[in-house]
């Protein structure tokens, strides 16, 4: 990681290069920070986040959806759901932010090279599977078989549509999408993303197993792989909760023992499944 | 300086009240901002020292579950009190302080600066052994490479520190069973002993020998010493309250295999999630950061400031709160302090200096509900 002792507390100022809204509340930004020498030095890896700053309002953690080897911009998918993200959403191109990353620990790569990859996603545009999504979409002969699950509240929910269907083209790859609710013209299915899991063959010796999504997607999902003799090691998960400062100061992310800014916010689940669930961590 | 060296100097020498002044001219000289007790609304605080009059002589505090008071006991000693509900924590972690600034150019480009801190390094003046413990814990949360935190760093690094070992211990104190007191062993640069007439001098640093030598202090006298050790004594043997599992690890796995123990909803019933034990506990080092925007809109500035895991904002994220209700937040609490502190620093989170029982407005005590929950099961079952 470059910037290694400016990166926790200092800033760096970027310029939004690209700005396409996906839907009414889910928008892409690229960014380029407008020092080159620290654009051409920023890395990253999948399933790491920045913290972005606007200008008087505050700092929110994003993670970085753009395959580790971008050259020119790189991405985030933000939903404006509060203070900060609603300001994001009304930026344009042009328009400067702060950023100060990468923060956390990624998807356990070196791990998973020659596996076959599980990717279970539940909700909205989740930056941490798209990015891991992308990065296996651009080194396919590393990885095994692939399989994409994905689920949905409402089919009209489901952003990227031409991506899955793209996706679901590439050699040895599967995709399943489904929605809680659908309208006629829907091509996937619908019902619970668990009964997906029910759907897929998968060989527990060589899949891993990687999720992002609500907390009680996780334990359902989890239940279901480790009947299907998943070993609990060969699942990861991204992990979400307050942050402030992302490197392990401030407190708010603590999920009992573990800072989730700077321990995760990717977690191997035997490593979080004491607490995973319980109320109040 | 206290925190960089191991250092061997066993010889005991005497400072007497007198020239208590004396080492403040000397530290002062030295370009120190003192640090020391004295009091103010009716409680021993930490504040600007510089005469040894401003200390609290002749007065001892009476601690109680959800009670403080001071009284004058007429004994002309200036540390015949145990604490206050707040002695090293804000000097080095302070309550709020801005981190970094950002200036945006008529194209919006921002610039931004850290905030750097230009201030006298800091002594602190007859600070008790549970609170230096409490620093070096601390320590560990903020310098713990790679995310060392600058603000704190540049305290630390700084600071001058005179410990006063306890002769007397309150009703609150259990450092004994949590091994942080009542003598200070780690951490200081010099330890006073207060006795008849002055104090039992011991050195922890070589700052701290210069200090002696600069100020030619005598050596103790062997009935100095012993005296020494009689105080030292009276404040451990005295203490009546303790934590559970002398705050081992044991603590950690009772906790975290009893996280549905009915204990959590009666002491949830009791708890008013205000955040007062959070505040004063030496160890506690969560904060929040805030915005101000200039009003012209070209700076602004990013603060933090102390936060609780007793307030609803602490655990929000988007859509929910992760502890909504006071049973959650206090088992966050005590399940952080006692058990997942290990997890990440290992050790307690509690150095034992009593001031989440007294400072609590309902007097709810961490080891009697350490002790509640480590009550056997088996007795109620027994009993039916
Ligand atoms: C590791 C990580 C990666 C994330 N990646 C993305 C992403 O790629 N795209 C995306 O849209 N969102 C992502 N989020 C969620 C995003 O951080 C929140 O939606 C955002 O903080 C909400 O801020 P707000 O000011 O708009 O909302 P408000 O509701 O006004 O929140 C107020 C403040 O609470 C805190 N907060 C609220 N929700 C969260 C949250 N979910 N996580 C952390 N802090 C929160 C923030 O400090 C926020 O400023 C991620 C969160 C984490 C922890
Ligand atoms: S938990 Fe209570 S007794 Fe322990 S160090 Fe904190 S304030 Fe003191
Ligand atoms: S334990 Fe006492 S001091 Fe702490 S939040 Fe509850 S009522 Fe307040
Ligand atoms: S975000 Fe501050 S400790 Fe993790």
């Amino acid at each position: 990681m470059v910037m290694k002792n400016d990166h926790q507390d200092i800033l760096h100022d970027t310029i939004i290069v690209d700005y396409q809204p996906i839907t009414d509340t889910i928008f892409n930004i690229g960014l380029q920070f407008t020092d080159e020498n620290i654009h051409r030095a920023y890395q990253f890896l999948p399933g790491q986040f920045n913290m972005l700053y606007l200008f008087g309002i505050g700092e929110v953690a994003i993670s970085i959806v753009s395959d580790p080897t971008h050259d020119d911009l790189y991405y985030h998918t933000i939903r404006r759901v509060g203070r900060v993200t609603t300001g994001l959403s009304q930026l344009k191109k042009g328009d400067h932010i702060g950023v100060r990353g990468p923060f956390g620990r990624g998807w356990p790569l070196s791990q998973i090279s020659g596996k076959d990859i599980l990717i279970i996603t539940g909700g909205l545009g989740c930056a941490p599977s798209v990015s891991m999504i992308h990065y296996i979409m651009n080194r396919r002969e590393q990885f095994g078989k692939l399989m994409i699950l994905q689920g949905v509240k409402h089919s009209n929910d489901l952003i990227y549509q031409s991506y899955y269907e793209k996706w679901a083209t590439a050699p040895n790859t599967e995709v399943l999408v489904t929605a809680d609710k659908t309208t006629t013209n829907w091509p996937w299915y619908s019902g619970l993303i668990t009964e997906l899991i029910k759907k897929i063959n998968f060989d527990p010796e060589t899949t891993i197993c990687l999720m992002c999504g609500p907390e009680p997607m996780f334990l359902a999902a989890v239940q279901l792989l480790i009947e299907r003799n998943l070993p609990e090691q060969s699942i990861y998960m991204s992990m979400e909760r307050n942050m402030q400062c992302a490197i392990g100061h401030c407190g708010h992310c603590q999920f009992g023992g573990k800072f989730v800014c700077k321990d995760g916010p990717i977690f191997c689940y035997p490593d979080i499944k004491d607490l995973l669930g319980k109320k109040g961590f | 300086m206290s925190m960089k060296m191991e250092f061997n100097n066993q010889e005991y020498y005497f400072l007497p009240h007198v020239k208590i002044n004396a080492l403040l001219d000397y530290l002062h000289h030295q370009g120190f901002s003192c640090i020391g007790p004295q009091i103010k609304q009716d409680a021993i605080v930490y504040e600007e020292l510089h005469d040894s009059e401003q200390l609290p002589w002749g007065l001892r505090d009476y601690q109680m579950p959800g009670q403080y008071r001071l009284e004058e006991n007429n004994v002309k000693r200036a540390f015949s009190w145990a604490n206050g509900p707040q002695a090293i924590k804000p000097q080095l972690f302070k309550p709020k302080e801005s981190l970094w600034r950002v200036a945006r150019d008529s194209h919006g480009k921002l610039t931004f600066k850290n905030v750097t801190h230009e201030m006298k390094p800091i002594a602190l003046f007859g600070v008790r052994s549970c609170d230096v413990a409490g620093m070096l814990i601390q320590d560990k949360a903020f310098l713990t490479e790679p995310f060392v935190d600058k603000h704190y760093q540049a305290r630390r690094e700084n600071v001058f520190v005179i410990a006063v070992n306890c002769g007397y211990s309150s009703n609150n104190c259990f450092c004994v069973s949590t091994n942080t007191g009542p003598q200070v062993k780690a951490g200081y640069d010099i330890a006073l002993t207060e006795i008849d007439d002055g104090f039992v001098v011991t050195v922890g640093s070589a700052a701290g020998e210069a200090l002696i030598n600069k100020i030619s202090l005598k050596h103790a006298t062997d009935e100095m010493q012993q005296a020494m050790q009689r105080e030292i004594n009276n404040a451990a043997t005295m203490q009546s309250k303790a934590m559970p599992f002398d705050n081992t690890r044991v603590v950690r796995d009772l906790l975290m295999n009893n996280l549905d123990h009915p204990q959590w909803d009666d002491v949830a019933a009791r708890c008013l999630s205000c955040g007062n034990c959070t505040s004063v506990c030496p160890t506690c080092f969560c904060s929040s950061e805030t915005e101000t925007p200039a009003l012209d809109r070209i700076e602004s500035e990013h603060s933090r400031e102390w936060d609780s895991c007793f307030t609803e904002g602490h655990s929000y994220i988007h859509g929910k709160v992760i502890r909504d209700d006071t049973k959650s937040r206090y088992k966050q609490w005590l399940t952080h302090k006692l058990a997942t502190w290990w997890d990440q620093f290992d050790t307690s989170g509690c150095v034992g200096c009593g001031r989440c029982v007294t400072w609590c407005p309902v007097g709810i005590d961490i080891t009697a509900e350490v002790a509640a929950i480590a009550k056997p099961a088996v007795d109620d079952s027994a009993s039916e």
